[in-house]
């Protein structure tokens, strides 16, 4: 569970972020952010915050989607074996990296889909050909079940090394 | 009655001058602001530790502002931080360039830190304080107020409106009514020694009294080092009171836009003592000709030091934004200023999107009092080997270190603008080196 300081500190910040002072979160006030316009997969990342078809986020949606990244250790103080899985499990924090990729939300990551966001992460840099072959090859490597997509269980399959703990993880100060 | 009223506003003027304006003139001072200051500490110490009290008893944490970010934040490298990634996930070289899947990580975490925390946006509003200072508007623990905590907060409204905005108020219509008429008619005098003796001591004069319109108490440190004729003197923006601050305690040359209203009028009556340099509004798009006309200024020694804020606009004072590049390129010697305000007295910040002219100034002059040191950095000339942004840079790290402020290399001007596309590009470029090499 969040501590009472951090829920202080991030609805301060909402509040800061939230210029039309109506409780909620457009994508224009995260668009506000410097280091987030420049970010390549900014528009990605803001996308998270708002569900299917809404323009508007409220605090509970903008702290369900920063639960994702709270660190796993904070899990072991509040076990809880019966209740549903933390959003900051291991599972959900690939899930929250695979929903990035899965632009039409099929659950399943394309050739195209691949490509577009390869091209948001290179901009001008890389031609067309090359960035396909990269795409042809990392499917080829991921795809176990021969429909040339990456399903959610081929991606876990190709991270399960990865210490996504850690680098999906932010931690607080105090 | 009305004799009364009159003998007492008679005393009143009396003290005024005596306590107030005379100093001023002269340049001296009684002390007794410094006195104040002191009480004021005091009081506000009583008043955090009451409200910490309260909230003890009644066992709540308490909302403590936080000064230095509010998540941990690695300083490692786009290319640093992705390798990593890839180290952990696989055994393969990693000299090789490649793309990943798990590159995707680094993006998303530094995306959701920005939202969580960026060091940008939080510049362009007031500093949150760590103990409460009797105002309302710096509160947030409203809940932990005793009753005495109450009696005293009011006595402090009480001494504020009643007592310290009326005497400020009319200091400052003594203040620029002098500074208006002065120079006028010092402008009539033929050109000279004497023209130029009056019209300094004139500024200096009014300058000093508007200082104690806002019971400013202002420590100078390195005054050995203050700027000479025929340079420039840059110093960090947070308010339009830098300049009565800067002004009061040596004798500049103004740059800036013309105005209209009361500031025009003050203005128009300045430059006719002395060579300030004012632009009309759209000669200020004209970048060549503000070049022109302040590499004129400074060619000519004997005209005075320009006064010049390179980062076009107002900051909270808790950090240096990008400098503007335009007055390191004209050759003239800089000397470069930090100014640090101590918010605990009077956030001097102007939020210009939340307040207008007005409004900041009378919350100026219902706050306790201004209280800033200034620095006097020793003078720095542009390296052959470095261009003006570098320069420029170079001036602003000294600025920052000094007065204790975070270099950031952001442009102020992103309060109101939308960052440029050539750092996202930048990006792109350095994670396309990480994929496909150079």
């Amino acid at each position: 569970s969040v501590s009472h300081s951090q829920i202080t500190r991030l609805y301060s910040r909402f509040t800061s972020l939230d210029k039309g002072e109506n409780g909620t979160l457009s994508r224009e006030d995260f668009q506000r952010i410097p280091e987030l316009a420049i970010n390549p997969l900014g528009d990605r990342i803001i996308n998270a915050f708002f569900p299917e078809g809404e323009d508007q986020v409220n605090f509970r949606g903008f702290m369900r989607t920063l639960a994702h990244f709270r660190p796993i250790e904070d899990n072991e103080k509040s076990r809880d074996q019966n209740g549903p899985e933390p959003l900051n499990s291991r599972h959900n924090k690939l899930h929250f990296a695979f929903r990035l990729y899965d632009l039409d939300k099929d659950d399943k990551i394309s050739r195209d889909e691949l490509l577009q966001v390869l091209r948001m992460m290179v901009g001008v840099n890389i031609s067309d050909e090359q960035l396909g072959s990269i795409a042809d090859r990392t499917i080829q490597e991921a795809d176990l079940d021969g429909d040339s997509a990456i399903s959610f269980a081929e991606f876990v399959k190709v991270l399960e090394k990865v210490d996504v703990e850690q680098k999906m993880s932010i931690r607080f100060l105090h | 009655v009305v004799n009364l009223l009159g003998i007492s506003i008679t005393v009143l003027f009396t003290l005024l001058l005596v306590f107030i304006i005379v100093p001023a003139i002269f340049g001296v001072s009684f002390g007794i602001r410094k006195v104040y200051m002191k009480t004021l500490l005091k009081t506000f110490q009583w008043a955090t530790l009451r409200i910490e009290r309260g909230a003890k008893e009644k066992n709540h944490p308490l909302y403590k502002p936080n000064v230095n970010g509010i998540i941990a934040k690695d300083p490692t490298s786009l290319e640093e931080e992705i390798k990593e990634i890839r180290r952990s996930g696989s055994g393969k070289a990693l000299d090789t360039p490649e793309f990943e899947l798990s590159d995707i990580f680094y993006f998303c975490r530094k995306g959701i830190e920005t939202i969580m925390d960026d060091e940008v946006t939080k510049r362009f509003s007031a500093e949150e304080l760590e103990s409460w200072n009797l105002l309302s508007r710096t509160n947030y623990n409203f809940q932990y107020i005793s009753l005495r905590l109450t009696v005293l907060w009011g006595l402090g409204v009480l001494i504020r409106y009643c007592f310290l905005l009326p005497l400020r108020i009319a200091l400052a219509f003594t203040g620029i009514s002098l500074l208006v008429t002065g120079t006028t008619v010092v402008g009539y005098l033929p050109n000279g020694r004497c023209k130029e003796f009056l019209s300094k001591h004139v500024h200096l004069m009014c300058y000093r009294i508007c200082v104690r319109a806002l019971t400013a108490i202002i420590t100078y440190h390195d005054r050995e080092n203050r700027p000479r004729n025929g340079g420039i003197c840059v110093a960090n923006h947070t308010s339009p009171i830098d300049v009565i601050i800067l002004a009061s305690d040596g004798y500049y040359a103004m740059v800036g836009q013309i105005h209209g209203g009361l500031m025009g009028v003050i203005q128009r009556a300045m430059v006719k003592a002395c060579p300030h340099v004012w632009f009309e509004r759209s000669e200020v798009k004209d970048r060549h000709l503000v070049a022109k006309r302040l590499t004129e200024h400074v060619q000519d020694k004997s005209k005075l030091p320009i006064l010049i804020f390179p980062e076009g606009t107002c900051i909270n004072n808790t950090s240096v934004m990008m400098f503007k590049k335009g007055s390191f390129e004209i050759g003239a010697t800089v000397y470069p200023v930090a100014i640090k305000y101590d918010p605990q007295f009077g956030d001097a910040f102007w939020n210009s999107s939340k307040y207008g002219m007005v409004t900041y100034l009378l919350r100026m002059m219902t706050s306790w009092a201004i209280v800033c040191s200034v620095w006097y950095l020793p003078p720095m000339t542009r390296q052959p080997e470095e261009d003006a942004v570098q320069f420029a840079n170079r001036v602003k790290s000294a600025i920052a270190r000094q007065g204790g402020l975070v270099d950031l290399l952001w442009d102020g001007g992103l309060k109101r603008e939308k960052v440029k596309d050539t750092f996202k590009e930048e990006q792109q470029k350095l994670y396309s080196k990480m994929i496909v090499g150079n």
